[in-house]
C-alpha cells in the first residue's frame, strides 16, 4: 500500500468525522438533541478512556506482563459498577454548578479560588503531556509499520516530522470543532457524536483482528486456549500490591483524567444516561479486552522479534491481510485522535479559564468589561489548544519515542490521580479546605514528578526502571517498614505520592478554617442532592449595577440570544414583562453560574463583582449568608416550611389585592383616555360646524373648515375602528385567516403600506432578503398589520438625522424572530414598560397623529398569533422584537 | 385696545377654531402648542385672559395654572381651563388650583365667547 493512499485514507476518515460532527452540531443548533439522547452515545463517548494505549499497548502489555493489563480495565469497571454513587454526585454537581472542567470543579468547591484552578490546570497539563505524546507516537509508529511493509520501500523521512504533521492536523480539527462557539454549558455535540462513532470503529477493528487471529491463525478457541495454557501464565499468580495499586490508579483515572471528566460530567446532558453507562461502559471495556491475550500469544509465536505494541497491526500485515490491517490502523487512529481532541479541549478550557482570562481581567479590567469577551475567550482557547499539542510533541521528541506505550500512560494516570483526594474530599467532606487541597496536590505532584515524570525524559522507559528515583536507593527504605523490602517501583511511586497527598490534605483541612465563600460552596457541593439553596444565594446583596449593563456584559459572554432569553425568563419568573429582571441575589447567582459555564467560576465571580464595583458583598454579608445557608440546610424543619407557606399565602393575597386595585385604577384611567380621544376630534367638528352654519364666510374659509371637519371625522372613525379591533382581540374572539405566507413578501407589503407616513422624509430600510426566505403558517393580514405599525412608528418617531430602520430576521427553533431596530434615541428606560399599554403615547399628537393604540393592538395581535412582541433594550435606537411561531397553534 | 388672549392648546384644529372664533370678536389670540415656556410667554405678552388645555405635552395645564397662581404678578390673571377628559375629578382639581372658569370639550361656540367676554370684563 502506498504512503499516499494511506494518507488519503486518513484524510478521508477525518473528513468523514468532520461531516458527522458538523451534522450533529447542526441538529443540536436547531434544538435536536435526539442523536445525543440516543441510548448508547454517552457510554460510547466514555470509551475515549480506551486510547491508542489500550488499542495497541494492551497487547504489548500482555506480551510483557501477562494478565496484568486487565487492571487497566478493572479499575473503571469497579468505579462504574460499584462506585457510581461518586459519579452520580459528580454529574449532579457538574450540572447544578455548570462546571467546565476538573480544575473548575476544585476551584469552585474551594471558594472559587483561582489559585487552586491554576494549580489543577498545571497538574493536568503536566500529567497529560506524556499521554498526548503517547498518542502521537502510536500514530507515528503505525505509519512506520506500514512504511516498512511496502515493497517499494518508501520510508518515513523522520518520525518527529510525521508526529508534527499529525499534531498539526489534530490541532486544526480540534480548533474547528472545539472552539466554534462558546456554549455556556461548554458542551460540544459535534465532537461527542464523532467520538462515539470512533468508539464503534475501534471496537470493530479490535474485534475483527481478534476473530482473525483466533479462527484464522490460531486454529479456533480451544487451540488458542491451549497455547495460553502452555505459557507460564498458567502458573502465574498476580502480585497483590501491584494489582491493587494499578486498579487504584486506573479507577482514579476514570474520574480525574481531564478528558474523562469532560465527557462524563461536562458533556452529560441527562443524568439518567449515567445509569445506563454503569453496565454499557464496562461491557464495552470487556469486549475491548476480550482478544488481547490471544493476539499477544499468537503474535509472539508468529512474530517473536516484532514490537509487541504493534502486533495488532503487524499480525494482519504479515499475513497479507491488507484490508484488515487498514481497519486496525483506522481503529488505532480513531483511538488516538478521539483522545487527543477531547483531552486538548478539556485542557484548553482550563488554561483559558483559569490562567489566560483571569490574568487578562487583572491586567486590563476596564478593557475586559468593554470588549467582546467571547472572541477573546475563543482566541485564548485556540492558542491553548496549539500550546497543549505543542507540549505533547515536544515531550515526544525529548523522550525520544519510548518503545513502551503502557509506561507512558501509567505516568499520566498517577499524575492525575493526585487530584483525586481533593475531588472526593471536596464532594463528600464539608471540612475539606482549599489550603488542605492545595498542600496535598502540590506535595503529591512533587513526589510524582521526582519518582516518575522526570526520570521518563531521556532514555527509553523500561517498566523495571520505572521508579528508580532521583533520590537514590536510600529513599526506598520506608518500603521495608511495611515488610516489603523489594516494593515494586511503580507501586512505590503510587503509594508514596498518595500517602503524602492524602495526609497533607487531611491535616491541612483540619488545621485551617474555610473562608465564607468556601463554606457556602462546601455545603452546596456536599449537599447537592438535598437542595441547591446554597448555590442559589451565593452572597449577592442588592447592588447598584444596572440590569441593562449586566445584560450587555452577559451578551458578550454567553451570546446575544442566550443572554436575552435568560434575562427574559428571569424577568418572567419574577412576574415582570420585558427583558430586565430585578437584580435579586437569586438572579445574580444564576447569572453567575451561567457565565461560569463559559469563563469559569472564579472569573465569572470576579466579573460580576467588577460590574457591581463597591456594591460587592463584604465579608460580614457573606458570613451572614453563609450562616443562614447552613441553617437552612441543617435545620430545615417543618416549622420553617409552614412559616414559608403562610408567608407565601399572605404574599399571594397581597398581590391579588394590589392587582385588583391596579385594575380599577386602570379602568378609570382608560375611560378618561377614551373620553379625551373621542372628544378631541369632536371639539373641532362641533366648533367648525357651528361656524359654518352661521353662513357669512368667504368660500375659501368654507372649504378649509370643511376639510378640517372631514379629517377629524376620519380620525374619529379610525379611533373607533381601533377600539373595536382591540376589544375583539382582547376578548380572544378574533377570527384568524390562516394561510402559508412568505415572510419576505409580508415585509414588502408592510413597507409599501407604511410608505405614506411622513413621506416627505427620506427613510432608509436595511434588510437581508436571503434571511427572509421563510414560510410561515399564520394570519398574513394580522401579521402585516403589526409590521405596518412598527414601521410607521419608526417613520414617525425616529429622530436621527438620516433615519434608518434595520429589519433583521432569524429563525430560532420553531420560532422566527423579526427585529425592527432604528437609529434614533430609542425609548427612555422608564417608559419601556408602558409602551404596550393602551394610550401610552410618548410624544405629542400634534406632530404625528394617532391615538396610542397601535402597540397595544400589536401586542394583542401577536398573542392571538401565538407569538410575542417586546421592546428590546440595550440596542442603539428603538428596537422591537416580534417572535412568530413557524406554524400557528403549535406550542412555542 | 383689543384684549390679548394667550391660548395654550396642543390640538392644531381646536386652536384654529378658537382663534378664528375669538379673533372675529376682536380679540388678539396668540397660540402656544405645548406647556413649555408658558410662564415666560405670559410674562412677555401680558395677556388679559389665558385659555389653558388640561392635557398638554411637557407640562400639564394644572402645573402651569399652579405656577401662574404662585407668581404675585399673575395671581389674579383670569384663566379659562378646557378639558376633553370630562371627569368631575379634574374640575375639582382645577378649581382647587384657582382656575377662573372651566369648560368641557366639545364646547358651544357662544358659551366660549361669553365666557371669554365675562373674563375680559372682570379685568
Amino acid at each position: 500500500m502506498s504512503f499516499n493512499l494511506l494518507v488519503l485514507i486518513c484524510l478521508l476518515y477525518v473528513a468523514l468525522l468532520f461531516v458527522l460532527a458538523a451534522w450533529a452540531e447542526g441538529r443540536a443548533a436547531i434544538g435536536g438533541t435526539r442523536i445525543l439522547r440516543a441510548p448508547l452515545i454517552y457510554p460510547l463517548s466514555l470509551s475515549i478512556y480506551c486510547t491508542a494505549w489500550t488499542f495497541y499497548g494492551a497487547v504489548g502489555y500482555a506480551a510483557r506482563s501477562g494478565l496484568e493489563f486487565v487492571t487497566i480495565y478493572l479499575g473503571p469497571t469497579l468505579v462504574f459498577i460499584g462506585w457510581w454513587v461518586i459519579l452520580r454526585k459528580l454529574v449532579r454537581i457538574g450540572r447544578v454548578h455548570r462546571v467546565t472542567s476538573i480544575a473548575d470543579l476544585i476551584s469552585s468547591r474551594f471558594g472559587k479560588s483561582n489559585l487552586l484552578g491554576v494549580t489543577v490546570t498545571l497538574i493536568a497539563v503536566t500529567a497529560s503531556t506524556p499521554y498526548i505524546a503517547l498518542q502521537l507516537q502510536s500514530v507515528t509508529q503505525s505509519f512506520a509499520v506500514f512504511a516498512s511493509d511496502t515493497p517499494q520501500g518508501w520510508a518515513l523521512p523522520n518520525g518527529s516530522a510525521t508526529a508534527a504533521w499529525v499534531a498539526g492536523g489534530l490541532a486544526l480539527f480540534t480548533i474547528l470543532f472545539g472552539t466554534r462557539n462558546l456554549a455556556s454549558n461548554e458542551q460540544h455535540h459535534g465532537i461527542v457524536t464523532a467520538i462515539a462513532f470512533e468508539a464503534v470503529v475501534k471496537l470493530a477493528a479490535l474485534l475483527a483482528v481478534g476473530v482473525f487471529v483466533v479462527w484464522g491463525l490460531g486454529g479456533g478457541p480451544s487451540a488458542v486456549a491451549g497455547k495460553i495454557a502452555a505459557l507460564d501464565l498458567a502458573s502465574w499468580r498476580p502480585d497483590a500490591s501491584r494489582w491493587t495499586a494499578l486498579i487504584f490508579v486506573s479507577a482514579a483515572a476514570i474520574i480525574t483524567l481531564p478528558r474523562m471528566f469532560n465527557v462524563m460530567v461536562v458533556e452529560n446532558i441527562d443524568s439518567a444516561h449515567l445509569a445506563r453507562a454503569s453496565w454499557a461502559f464496562p461491557a464495552y471495556l470487556f469486549l475491548m479486552s476480550l482478544f488481547i491475550l490471544p493476539i499477544a500469544v499468537v503474535g509472539m509465536e508468529r512474530l517473536p522479534t516484532a514490537n509487541p505494541d504493534m502486533l495488532v497491526l503487524t499480525l494482519p500485515l504479515s499475513e497479507g491481510q491488507g484490508a484488515l490491517a487498514m481497519l486496525a490502523f483506522l481503529g488505532g487512529f480513531s483511538s488516538a485522535t478521539s483522545m487527543v481532541i477531547v483531552e486538548t479541549i478539556a485542557l484548553a478550557t482550563m488554561i483559558s479559564n483559569h490562567i489566560i482570562m483571569p490574568a487578562w481581567l487583572r491586567l486590563r479590567p476596564k478593557a475586559a468589561m468593554r470588549s467582546d469577551l467571547r472572541a477573546w475567550v475563543l482566541r485564548a482557547r485556540r492558542l491553548s489548544i496549539i500550546a497543549v499539542l505543542g507540549l505533547g510533541l515536544e515531550y515526544f521528541r525529548l523522550s525520544g519515542g519510548s518503545s513502551n506505550l503502557a509506561a507512558m500512560g501509567l505516568i499520566a494516570f498517577v499524575g492525575m490521580a493526585q487530584v483525586l483526594p481533593a475531588v472526593l474530599g471536596g464532594i463528600f467532606w464539608r471540612g475539606a479546605t482549599g489550603v488542605g487541597a492545595m498542600l496535598g496536590m502540590v506535595a503529591g505532584i512533587a513526589v510524582w514528578a521526582g519518582l516518575l515524570f522526570l526520570p521518563s525524559f531521556g532514555a527509553a522507559i523500561d517498566p523495571d526502571g520505572m521508579g528508580k528515583d532521583l533520590f537514590g536507593p536510600h529513599w526506598a527504605w520506608p518500603a521495608a517498614f511495611f515488610g516489603a523490602a523489594d516494593m515494586d517501583p511503580l507501586v512505590h511511586a503510587i503509594f508514596w505520592s498518595m500517602l503524602v497527598n492524602i495526609t497533607l490534605f487531611i491535616l491541612g483541612s483540619l488545621l485551617t478554617f474555610p473562608g465564607p465563600v468556601e463554606r457556602v460552596q462546601g455545603a452546596a457541593f456536599v449537599n447537592v442532592f438535598d437542595q441547591d439553596i446554597a448555590a442559589d444565594r451565593l452572597g449577592w446583596v442588592q447592588g447598584q449595577a444596572e440590569p441593562e449593563a449586566l445584560l450587555a456584559m452577559a451578551q458578550r459572554i454567553i451570546g446575544e440570544d442566550a443572554a436575552i432569553s435568560l434575562f427574559e425568563e428571569a424577568a418572567r419568573a419574577q412576574g415582570k414583562g420585558g427583558f430586565l429582571p430585578d437584580l435579586t441575589p437569586d438572579f445574580l447567582s444564576m447569572l453567575e453560574r451561567r457565565m461560569a459555564g463559559s469563563v469559569g467560576a472564579a472569573t465569572a465571580h470576579a466579573m460580576i463583582s467588577q460590574l457591581f464595583g463597591r456594591a460587592m458583598v463584604t465579608v460580614e454579608d457573606l458570613m451572614a449568608v453563609a450562616n443562614e445557608t447552613v441553617q437552612i440546610l441543617e435545620y430545615s424543619t417543618r416549622l420553617e416550611s409552614q412559616q414559608a407557606e403562610v408567608t407565601r399565602t399572605a404574599r399571594a393575597l397581597r398581590e391579588a389585592n394590589e392587582k385588583l386595585t391596579a385594575i380599577s385604577v386602570q379602568k378609570d384611567a382608560f375611560l378618561g383616555q377614551i373620553s379625551h380621544e373621542l372628544r378631541t376630534p369632536m371639539t373641532s367638528i362641533r366648533a367648525f360646524s357651528e361656524i359654518l352654519t352661521e353662513g357669512d364666510l368667504p368660500p375659501e374659509k368654507v372649504a378649509e373648515f370643511g376639510a378640517v371637519i372631514h379629517a377629524e371625522a376620519l380620525r374619529l372613525t379610525r379611533l373607533l375602528d381601533d377600539l373595536l379591533d382591540l376589544s375583539v382581540l382582547e376578548n380572544g374572539s378574533v377570527q384568524l385567516n390562516i394561510a402559508t405566507a412568505n415572510l419576505g413578501a409580508l415585509i414588502d407589503r408592510a413597507l409599501a403600506a407604511s410608505s405614506q407616513t411622513r413621506p416627505e422624509r427620506s427613510f432608509d430600510i436595511q434588510r437581508a432578503p436571503s434571511q427572509e426566505e421563510i414560510f410561515l403558517r399564520t394570519d398574513e393580514g394580522r401579521l402585516v398589520q403589526v409590521f405596518i405599525n412598527l414601521i410607521s412608528n419608526a417613520r414617525k418617531y425616529c429622530d436621527a438625522n438620516s433615519p434608518t430602520l434595520r429589519i433583521a430576521v432569524r429563525q430560532k427553533g420553531a420560532k422566527v424572530l423579526v427585529d425592527f431596530i432604528d437609529n434614533g434615541t430609542g425609548i427612555p428606560k422608564d417608559q419601556q414598560g408602558i409602551i404596550f399599554e393602551k394610550f401610552a403615547r410618548l410624544s405629542d399628537t400634534a406632530a404625528v397623529g394617532g391615538a396610542g393604540l397601535g402597540l397595544a393592538i400589536c401586542r394583542e395581535v401577536m398573542a392571538s398569533l401565538g407569538g410575542t412582541i417586546s421592546y428590546l433594550p440595550g440596542q442603539k435606537g428603538a428596537a422591537f422584537r416580534v417572535s412568530i411561531p413557524l406554524r400557528i397553534g403549535r406550542a412555542v | 385696545m383689543a384684549g390679548q388672549i394667550l391660548l395654550i392648546e396642543d390640538e392644531p384644529n381646536i386652536a384654529e377654531a378658537i382663534r378664528f372664533l375669538l379673533g372675529r370678536d376682536g380679540w388678539q389670540v396668540t397660540v402656544l402648542t405645548t406647556g413649555q415656556g408658558a410662564i415666560a410667554e405670559i410674562a412677555r405678552l401680558g395677556p388679559q385672559v389665558v385659555i389653558l388645555d388640561l392635557m398638554l405635552p411637557v407640562r400639564s395645564g394644572l402645573q402651569i395654572l399652579t405656577d401662574i397662581r404662585a407668581d404675585p404678578a399673575t395671581l389674579d390673571l383670569p384663566v379659562l381651563m378646557l378639558t376633553a377628559k370630562g371627569q368631575e375629578r379634574d374640575r375639582e382639581a382645577a378649581f382647587a388650583a384657582g382656575v377662573s372658569n372651566f369648560m368641557t370639550k366639545p364646547f358651544d361656540n357662544n358659551e366660549m365667547r361669553a365666557a371669554v367676554r365675562a373674563l375680559m370684563g372682570g379685568t
